[in-house]
């Protein structure tokens, strides 16, 4: 259970099996069609420099000069933009096979529809299904599209779709009324109301969201292009305004050398890399059963500043359970615990499971039922519970007849109201127990049997293991909690306290959520928002990031950006990590791209120059064996470096909870200086390798 | 090297209070010097019919610094037109011709004053101080009313037609402050109060200050020969010159001419008129900002690449004159330079001079070796270390902004720069920014050197090509400084200039004005300890490695055609020789 999330969140897409790399391989060549490349600016330019390259081969060998060289040039220039295709179609097959995966449950499903009245007219295959139909799913089939329930209770089997094993309950009228398509239902039999249009899922959505076709930029993609374009724009005019320069001194420069030194120049390796990071993103969001709406939504997750949750379901299990067991004085504990331990024996509410539990914890042997007790249920006149033993005649462990025992436990008040009844005596230390369960969030239980008094049980909100170090992580991505709760201030603070956010808004009604969002944005926060329920709908579609959980209810779902499939609400974690994953990513492979260039400006630009300038050889201190050489392992580099990144594109980089100094001077570190070593040394091996062929 | 310590040194130290004074000033601050000055400037509002009171978002603020530039602009130019009817004329100059004469008015009014013409030959008294004299004052005080907007808008600006308290709804425009009062204090209380002071301290110095004409004097050569010396109100020129990161002086060789730069004392002065406003304005910025973490992290990036480039400057103009080489010579190069200033003021001048986009000159460019020749150019390439009043501040925010840019996406956030984000609309006008220079000085060199016949260098191979480059980069970079051996004044030296010293003024100004309006209206995000710290070392570092990069990458090959080229040349040279 514990850290469950943050391992999922880590999961890795699984690898692609022989057929998809063989299928990417073929996408990326139909990628090269010049419609699809125009696309990404820069390795548009390298695809017009093959062309151009690919040309002067020609020319060359028609005019029966030697082309060697410059066929040589064309073709590393296809296989860069080839592999930058190649990036883009391997994320997106790792996208299609997680939504394929996740889809496939769904295919070839049948679904009986109902009339207006209720009756099934005819059984449909699924994907004839639209918006608004209601079918019938009774146990033992399968939903057929995603929607509501509209009557009825079922358990459900959602482990096609969350991975999750255990069956969860979905019933009409709730926070939990939603359902997916694909799912089985194991019990009960539900009417469901269509919600969406066959090819319009979320998880239809999220598959176009990462098909290259469809996909669209997110912001800050498309920031980052066009700053690329600007750089590749600057290079262009570098590299030709070299032929009037050098023409000035009387000296001609080789054609395909000055294409070289524009491919290598401009910003190939994250130019090649950019769609596949982005693609890869939402492969991790899916792989962390988040379906998003859109890119922008996984983008601006890394950004959140203020995260508000629900206490009920998210941060405690939302029942109150039974914590501790408080005699009044003058009574054993063993007392209390027999009374209360009778008082539940057949109570089927979770207080009354969890004081059976934690009466059996602390050692107490739990009795089997006579089978003449009688058990009356919590009632809202009574508002008590009880079970009540007719009087028997010593048969059992040796003691001598009882009388008829009765045993009840409720509220303080309802419990001294029945206590009249048999003139009891209220102990004068009861009320200080009470209030002490009440000042530390509890609820306090008072137990009594037709004799006496005897003490209180505490029943407590319980706080989901794990809970706290999450939040302390998004406290170091620096994301601030705040749990929202409809407990009196004492309750909630002291859950605050032990769950670990940073505040908390009690007594909240729930329009408080919505006016909480717009004071936090009006600060100039993004907020993040979790929820399920239909009155969390406008909060959700107010915050930043609205992440519905799946089993909430369809207002919930078509409000929020983001729909969790395991409908676990900590699993905003991901999120954050995944959204700013996606941006450093960016940023570092950008920077590596840039420091690249200054080791491949020193193969280049003496290559360029040597023959007709023999001073500027004093600048190839890499000692490079030939131009040619130098210019043909320069751009191997500039070529295989974009496949040797696409695992680092894919998995995104590194993300450790550090001060954002430290992470930049890493980044610098590794990417920086890193980009401004390697090639240096890259190139001169395969210069090395190289020469015998030269 | 104690004297170029004092110079940098004392410049800082008087920096200081100037910045701070700065920023009270045009915070509108009460200050001790309104009872002076507020009523002078009243007087002008009232004159030119200004209304004080009147907020500006940054269209109506862009609108009015580009239209006082036209307007200027065109009386510059008809006045040099016609230079010839109007008074203050002793010595009978003609007039302009008309690229002349557009060439030099574009080039005053951009704040570069790249001369074409010799100074003291070809203007009249009144060109020179009425025309040229009221440009060098108004037009830094134009830079740095731009910057003042952009720094507003840095931190949001003020509700228009509100209070400063008010905060202003999301996407509405912010008032920027108002162009024309800033404008006037700029000049009114920065500009004049110091350009009195070094006048009459160059003035004390030896600087001519006579509106009599040209002195005859009979040489002791012989008695029938006589020498014609210029003169005029040369002290205020050279005053403003230097202050205003303007450059243009009284004379056609500038601070070469001991008319215009007499003493070790004067050169010193000088020296730090250099940069003495430019680094003002850094404080004045920080104080601004609130931000004193922004302040030192400008200043160390500013210094660290000043200190490189003056160190690298003097260790070259140290070394004997690259045409020596070879020769037994290994006296330092005194090659262009004044034997009472030395390499070592020299090269420190021809540093400083460069980076703040002033040009003024204590020595012939020309002459450096290569490698103080290449610290000349990425000084102005750069153009933002210390920079122009105001100009070099915003290209210096301009390097900022792409630095969080890059920074910002490193630490897994949207670029966030005061808590506004960066989106693609201010990416998209800092791609204009980023290819602009090479677009302009880049284009135009090719153009050049491929028209022989237009070029007009004086040498062939490497230092011709140098010499182009140097000509456009000091144009675009709006320093005016030349390299000298150029024959500029032909109709496509003049026009290729003026547009590119255009395009090099009001682009870079008129941009980052634009992307201060857009940041001003955007929603607001508290500072949190995930966001980017701009303050920091790790951020300086990444600055300084920006703009070196960025200039790196954009123009290493056109160097490596002139200076470096050169440079290689005669280290090979040199060492066959031996």
């Amino acid at each position: 259970m514990k850290n469950s999330t943050i391992k999922k969140s880590q999961k890795t897409a699984p690898a692609l099996d022989q057929n998809q790399i063989v299928a990417a391989c073929r996408i990326a060549v139909t990628k090269l069609d010049p419609r699809s490349a125009s696309k990404n600016p820069v390795m548009f330019v390298v695809l017009i420099g093959t062309l151009l390259s690919a040309g002067i081969t020609l020319q060359r060998a028609f005019a029966g000069a030697s082309f060697g060289f410059e066929l040589t040039c064309a073709l590393i220039l296809l296989f860069t933009v080839w592999f930058a295709n190649l990036a883009e179609a391997i994320a997106e097959a790792h996208g299609r096979g997680q939504a394929t995966s996740l889809r496939s449950a769904r295919r070839d499903l049948m679904a009986e529809r109902l009339d207006n009245h209720g009756r099934i007219t005819k059984t449909i295959p699924a994907t004839e299904l639209r918006k608004g139909d209601k079918v019938l799913v009774s146990a033992g089939n399968y939903v057929p599209a995603d929607g509501e329930i509209i009557e009825g209770v079922a358990s459900i089997n959602e482990s096609a779709v969350t991975g999750e094993s255990a069956p969860v309950l979905r019933e009409a009228g709730t926070d939990h009324s939603g359902v997916i398509g694909g799912t089985k239902v194991l019990s009960g039999e539900i009417v469901v109301a269509i919600t969406t249009e066959p090819g319009e899922s979320f998880l239809d959505r999220m598959i176009g969201l990462v098909e290259g076709a469809k996909r669209q930029k997110t912001p800050n993609e498309l920031a980052l292009t066009v700053l690329l374009a600007a750089l590749t724009l600057v290079f262009l005019i570098a590299v030709a305004s070299l032929p009037a320069m050098a023409g000035f001194m009387g000296v001609n420069l080789d054609n395909t050398m000055l294409i070289a030194l524009l491919v290598c120049l401009i910003p190939t390796t994250i130019g090649g890399l950019l769609p596949a990071i982005g693609i890869a993103g939402m492969n991790r969001a899916l792989a962390a059963n988040i379906v998003a709406k859109s890119g922008k939504a996984v983008e601006v997750a890394g950004d959140i500043d203020t995260l508000m949750l629900d206490k009920t379901g998210t941060i405690t299990f939302g029942d109150r359970q039974a914590t501790r067991f408080l005699p009044v004085a003058g009574t054993s504990e063993q007392d209390l615990l027999e009374a209360a331990v009778y008082s539940s024996l057949q109570d089927p509410t979770p207080e009354g499971k969890s004081i059976l539990k934690l009466a059996e914890n602390r050692g107490f042997q739990l009795p089997s039922l006579p089978s003449d007790a009688v058990f009356s249920p919590f009632s809202a006149e009574t508002r008590l519970s009880g079970l009540s033993l007719p009087a028997s005649d010593g048969q059992t462990e040796g003691e001598q007849g009882k009388s008829a025992r009765e045993f009840v436990k409720g509220a303080g008040t309802a419990v001294s109201r029945w206590a009249e009844g048999y003139d009891l005596f209220v102990p004068g230390s009861l009320q200080g127990l009470i209030n002490q369960v009440a000042q530390t969030g509890g609820t306090p239980l008072v137990v009594a049997s037709n004799t006496a008094i005897l003490g209180v049980v505490a029943l407590s909100d319980v706080i989901k293991p794990g809970i706290a170090e999450r939040f302390a992580r998004l406290r170091a991505l620096g994301v601030r909690t705040i749990m929202v709760t409809g407990d009196n201030p004492i309750t909630a603070g002291a859950i605050a306290a032990e769950a670990g956010v940073d505040d908390f808004i009690a007594e909240a009604k729930p329009e408080d959520k919505l006016a909480l969002i717009r004071a936090e944005q009006a600060k100039g926060r993004l907020v993040a928002m979790v929820g399920d329920g239909t009155n969390d709908a406008p909060a959700l579609a107010q915050a930043d990031v609205g992440l519905a959980m799946n089993s909430g209810t369809q207002a919930a779902r078509e409000a929020g950006n983001m729909v969790d499939l395991d409908s676990d609400p900590a699993k905003l974690l991901a999120v954050v990590e995944v959204g700013k994953q996606l941006l450093m990513t960016r940023g570092a492979l950008t920077t590596f791209s840039l420091a690249n260039d200054v080791a491949k400006y020193f193969a280049i630009v003496p290559a360029i120059f040597i023959a007709a300038i023999p001073s500027i050889g004093a600048l190839n201190f890499m000692q490079l064996h030939s131009p040619q050489s130098a210019v043909i392992a320069a751009l191997i580099f500039n070529a295989l470096i974009i496949p040797a990144l696409i695992p680092l594109a894919l998995k995104g980089v590194n993300l450790r909870a550090i001060s954002a100094e430290k992470l930049l001077r890493n980044n610098m570190l590794v990417y920086g200086l890193g980009g401004v070593i390697l090639p240096f040394i890259a190139i001169k091996l395969l210069d090395v390798m190289l020469t015998p062929l030269m | 090297m104690l004297e170029i310590t004092l110079i940098v040194g004392a410049s800082l130290i008087l920096a200081w209070p100037l910045g701070i004074y700065m920023a009270r000033i045009f915070s509108a601050q009460p200050h001790a010097s309104d009872r002076i000055f507020l009523p002078i400037e009243k007087t002008l509002y009232r004159l030119l019919g200004i209304n004080a009171a009147r907020g500006m978002n940054w269209k109506t603020y862009g609108s009015a610094f580009l239209l006082s530039n036209f307007l200027l602009f065109i009386a510059v130019f008809l006045l040099f037109l016609f230079q010839h009817r109007l008074p203050l004329n002793p010595d009978g100059i003609g007039p302009l011709s008309w690229d002349l004469a557009l060439h030099t008015a574009v080039s005053f009014i951009t704040n570069t004053n790249q001369q074409h013409y010799s100074g003291q030959a070809q203007l009249s008294y009144f060109s020179q101080s009425v025309a040229i004299v009221t440009l060098q004052f108004v037009t830094p005080a134009m830079g740095l009313a731009i910057c003042l907007a952009v720094l507003r808008g840095l931190l949001g600006g003020k509700k228009l037609g509100g209070n400063n308290k008010d905060t202003a709804a999301e996407g509405e425009e912010r008032d920027l402050g108002n162009y024309y009062v800033d404008v006037t204090r700029a000049v009114v209380r920065v500009l004049i109060p110091a350009a009195a002071i070094l006048a009459l301290l160059l003035t004390w110095q030896g600087v001519p200050s006579t509106y009599a004409g040209a002195a005859t004097v009979t040489t002791l050569e012989s008695a029938s020969v006589e020498q014609t010396i210029p003169r005029g109100p040369v002290a205020a020129m050279v005053a403003i010159k230097q202050l205003g990161t303007n450059g243009g002086g009284w004379f056609g060789p500038n601070s070469t001419n001991p008319l215009e730069n007499p003493t070790p004392l004067s050169n010193a002065l000088e020296t730090m008129a250099l940069v003495l406003i430019p680094m003002a304005v850094v404080f004045m910025a920080g104080y601004l900002l609130r931000s004193r973490r922004f302040t030192l992290m400008s200043l160390a990036a500013m210094g660290i690449l000043s200190i490189a480039c003056i160190s690298a400057s003097v260790y070259s103009e140290r070394q004997p004159n690259a045409a020596f080489s070879g020769l037994s010579a290994t006296d330092v190069n005194m090659e262009g330079k004044e034997v009472r200033f030395g390499a070592d003021a020299s090269a420190l001048w021809a540093t400083l001079t460069t980076q703040t986009s002033n040009g003024s000159v204590n020595a012939m460019h020309d002459s450096l070796n290569p490698i103080a020749g290449l610290v000349t150019r990425a000084g102005m390439l750069i153009n933002a270390i210390w920079g122009g009043i105001g100009c070099g501040f915003v290209n210096f925010m301009v390097y900022v902004w792409i630095t969080v840019f890059l920074a910002g996406l490193m630490i897994g956030r949207t670029p966030e720069i005061f808590g506004r984000k960066l989106e693609t609309p201010e990416i998209r006008l800092l791609g204009v920014l980023i290819v602009l220079p090479s677009l302009c000085i880049l284009g135009l060199t090719a153009i050049t050197l491929a028209i022989p016949s237009i070029t007009g260098t004086s040498n062939p191979g490497f230092h011709g090509i140098s010499q182009v480059i140097y000509e456009y980069v000091s144009a675009f970079a709006n320093n005016g400084s030349g390299f000298e051996g150029l024959s500029d004044n032909t109709p496509w030296w003049n026009l290729s200039t003026s547009l590119c010293l255009a395009l090099g003024r009001y682009l870079p100004l008129f941009i980052p004005l634009m992307i201060a309006g857009y940041l001003a209206r955007k929603r607001v995000a508290p500072e949190s300890s995930a966001s980017l710290n701009i303050g920091s070392t790790t951020f300086c570092l990444t600055l300084v490695t920006v703009i070196l990069l960025l200039n790196f990458l954009s123009f290493l090959p056109s160097m490596v055609l002139g200076p470096i080229g050169e440079a290689l040349q005669l280290a090979q040279h040199s060492g066959a020789a031996k």
